[in-house]
């Protein structure tokens, strides 16, 4: 094709001339100079193809390491029309989520017995997000990731709210360490317990459990701003260990402007394979961490409004299982994922007021004494899939509050009434169904029946929806 | 007491050394491949089997284990490992199987790729960027990728070059006789019209000259609908009309089963990989037995 084009094109040129020159032996000389071009120009031609040809066939390194060219997965055979700088631009995802909610009107709504983690209401006058009903884009998330160089990998989260963008994940993450090491730093969700490291769209019911809502706070999850190191140990099964150190600033902690590390976290994790069609996961993980001037609204003992401070270190012990089935390790069609996870919290310090409520009149007296408490709850959920598109599943929780152990000093001062230091067995059980178009879509019917708060049953219906846009990532186990 | 202190750390010992060339295949095809080449010098490590959809397997711990201590990890690329394989060799701490490293292999970097899509939008399903990662149904693809196994084993594994060299030239020799046999065999199948399950059988297709006219997936990666498997009936009518409906063995059969039954046509399980079938325990078997199961349903 091509070369007929070029001839022709050569004939249109040089054609007029012979016209011209109407000598037969110039026309015959003029010819063969043609016909000379043409041979030399599809010589050109076959050479450059064979050229092309073997520099297609070269994709692979000879004998060669393998350079850039063999390593650069598919990408640039793919993105041979688009320009060049855009092939290196992170991968981009974006999550869309959010629900329609029906539940009681509850403000301040929280779990009694436990400590509310405070510093996570978006906004002044908007409804507390815990409480808000109706529909709710209640959160969206930009994912952006690439390699940036062949040692590290860099990974943003932002979630997106009204008048607000948060900085959930922004981490970086070695790629080429060796010997089963792994370096992560910046912020990034802790890999203690199993259902923390997860992002709430990979979650398979609408809403963290109970047990991550009172470790942690609304978000669900505790994010350190800080360092992980963890070892993969060299074994046939899986096994790794990990240690971290952060801020230390999100709850059960907070914000102590102090040199040197505010948090710490160890965890180790086992996992192998039954035959084909089991999988499993244990962990075990410890965070220690403190607080200082963690404030919660009390009643004293004559029924005046204050505010209760508190000054302690936090220790949690979290112990988590996971176990998949599916058919010969098909998940496309069936499986079954049972999860659980069990806390243990202790904490220890000391108590006072640390204001009254202005008009009251009361003094607040500085007292401090001790306070000593420990909590712990678990929760248990199953979901199976029981085709390509649909998914059940049932959670059930529970807390035990614990009364806490308050010095005699300050219990006089905060009032010994408190629902906040009281035993109180906070309770929830949630069934869902979902489909799923998809991997990228899915759309959930979920209900709960809540009894977290005391003297309340709230029976809660979601309809939620979860969309994944772009280059959407490898889930975790 | 001491004597079985001394066999367990021996035995752990042996374990973690790596006396042979540890390979992490992702797929049976290449773990064939891998092992035909080593013979009995690479210890290769096949992550997943003939029945499971290698677009839906999952980061299992087990995995990590693995990559953490394979030398070379052999993939088929183009996409197809994406949902679980890059988040296997980022938590595996395993320097020398990083993309960009030797230890890092992908098939589909060594031939030309079908079905590259020009559009490239979700709306059409599942769709890899790259072109279709079903290579390996293409036995002439093998010997690409066999030959540029061979020297990246034969590079990772100085000590025993001359014998990955040598294994693959048996290989190679003994596979290209397989292909002139297999293309004679199946030189009646030229030109028939089938659908399939899934794109999954786009090579071996375009090898032996069968005529794709349809999927029973509506878009790639999206479940066969009843409306769209009517659509397919109607279309039996037609020019169209498709003799066989092939699937893999870690496909639904209800869809085909359904189709062929009401169309009149036989549904036909292919093996697709080793192992998915009795009869393909190697590659060998695999070709054997899809030309012969073809055959058998014509």
């Amino acid at each position: 094709m091509r070369q007929t084009l070029l001839s022709a094109m050569i004939a249109g040129i040089f054609l007029p001339l012979p016209l011209l020159a109407a000598e037969s032996a110039d026309l015959a000389a003029i010819r063969s100079q043609i016909a000379e071009m043409k041979q030399a120009y599809e010589q050109r031609i076959a050479a450059l193809e064979s050229k092309l040809a073997a520099a297609e066939r070269q994709t692979t390194p000879a004998v060669a390491p393998a350079g850039p060219a063999a390593a650069e997965p598919a990408a640039p055979r793919s993105e041979r029309g688009s320009s060049r700088a855009s092939a290196f631009n992170p991968e981009v995802s974006l999550i869309l989520q959010g629900q329609y909610t029906q539940m009681k009107n509850v403000a301040g709504r929280g779990i009694t017995g436990f400590w509310p983690a405070a510093g996570h209401s978006h906004g002044g006058n908007e409804v507390e997000a815990a409480n808000r009903r109706g529909f709710n884009v209640d959160h969206s998330e930009l994912v952006l990731s690439a390699n940036i160089d062949p040692n590290w990998r860099g990974q943003a989260i932002l979630a997106m709210r009204d008048r607000e963008v948060e900085v959930e994940e922004a981490w970086f993450q070695s790629l080429g360490l060796g010997s089963g090491f792994g370096l992560k730093g910046g912020r990034f969700r802790s890999g203690i317990g199993y259902l923390n490291e997860q992002h709430p769209h990979m979650w398979d019911f609408a809403g963290a459990p109970l047990m991550y809502s009172a470790l942690f706070g609304e978000h669900g999850s505790y994010v350190q701003d800080g360092v992980q190191a963890k070892w993969l140990a060299p074994t046939p099964f899986f096994l790794e260990f990990g240690a971290e150190s952060g801020r230390g600033a999100g709850f059960p902690g907070s914000e102590r402007n102090r040199n040197g590390a505010g948090s710490g976290a160890v965890f180790a994790h086992i996992g192998n394979d039954f035959g084909d069609s089991h999988s499993w996961r244990a962990g075990l993980s410890y965070l220690k961490t403190a607080t200082r001037q963690r404030l919660a609204e009390v009643h004293d003992a004559n029924d005046v409004h204050g505010e209760a401070g508190l000054n302690a270190g936090s220790q949690t012990w979290i112990a988590d299982f996971v176990w998949k089935w599916a058919p010969d390790g098909n998940p496309k069609y069936r499986n079954f994922k049972l999860q659980g996870e069990y806390f243990s919290r202790s904490e220890n310090g000391d108590i006072g007021c640390a204001a009254e409520v202005s008009g009251s009149g009361e003094a607040c007296s500085g007292t401090r004494d001790s306070y000593r408490r420990r909590q712990n709850g678990w929760y248990l959920q199953a979901v199976y899939q029981f085709t390509p598109n649909w998914r059940a599943g049932l959670r059930h929780e529970q807390l035990a509050a614990n009364s806490a152990r308050i010095g005699t000093l300050a219990a006089a001062e905060l009032g010994s009434e408190n629902a906040l230091f009281k035993d109180f067995t906070p309770k929830r059980s949630s069934a869902m169904i979902d489909y799923s178009w998809s991997e990228f879509s899915r759309v959930r019917l979920q209900y709960a029946q809540d009894k977290s708060m005391q003297g309340l049953t709230d029976h809660q219906w979601t309809l939620q929806y979860i969309m994944s846009l772009g280059a959407h990532g490898a889930h975790k186990f | 007491m001491k004597k079985s202190f001394f066999l367990f750390v021996s035995s752990l010992l042996a374990t973690l050394a790596h006396a042979d060339l540890a390979v992490f295949a992702t797929v049976p095809e290449w773990g064939a491949l891998a092992s035909e080449i080593g013979g009995g010098k690479a210890k290769v490590y096949t992550a997943t089997t003939a029945r499971q959809d290698p677009h839906r397997i999952e980061a299992r711990p087990s995995l990590l284990a693995q990559a953490r201590r394979a030398q070379l990890v052999v993939a088929t690329g183009a996409d197809l490992e994406i949902g679980w394989l890059p988040l296997v060799l980022r938590d595996a701490g395993n320097a020398a199987i990083q993309p960009g490293q030797p230890g890092y292999f992908e098939a589909a970097q060594q031939v030309r790729l079908l079905d590259v899509p020009t559009v490239l939008d979700r709306a059409h399903g599942d769709v890899h960027a790259a072109g279709n990662p079903h290579l390996h149904l293409d036995p002439r693809n093998l010997l690409a990728v066999g030959d540029a196994l061979s020297r990246r084993m034969a590079e990772l594994d100085a000590a025993n070059a001359t014998v990955y060299q040598q294994n693959w030239q048996k290989f190679r020799a003994r596979w290209q006789a397989a292909i002139s046999r297999w293309e004679a065999q199946a030189a009646p199948l030229k030109g028939l019209p089938v659908l399939e399950h899934h794109t999954s059988y786009a090579y071996l297709a375009h090898w032996l000259g069968l005529r794709i006219v349809g999927a029973l997936e509506p878009k790639p990666g999206v479940e066969p609908s009843s409306s769209h498997l009517s659509g397919l009936l109607q279309r039996q009518q037609g020019a169209q009309a498709a003799k066989l409906i092939l699937r893999t063995a870690y496909q639904a059969e209800g869809p085909s089963q359904w189709l062929a039954a009401k169309a009149g046509i036989p549904a036909l399980q292919l093996p697709y990989t080793v192992g998915g079938t009795a009869e393909a325990g190697d590659l060998f078997g695999l070709f054997d037995d899809s030309v012969q199961r073809l055959l058998k349903a014509l």
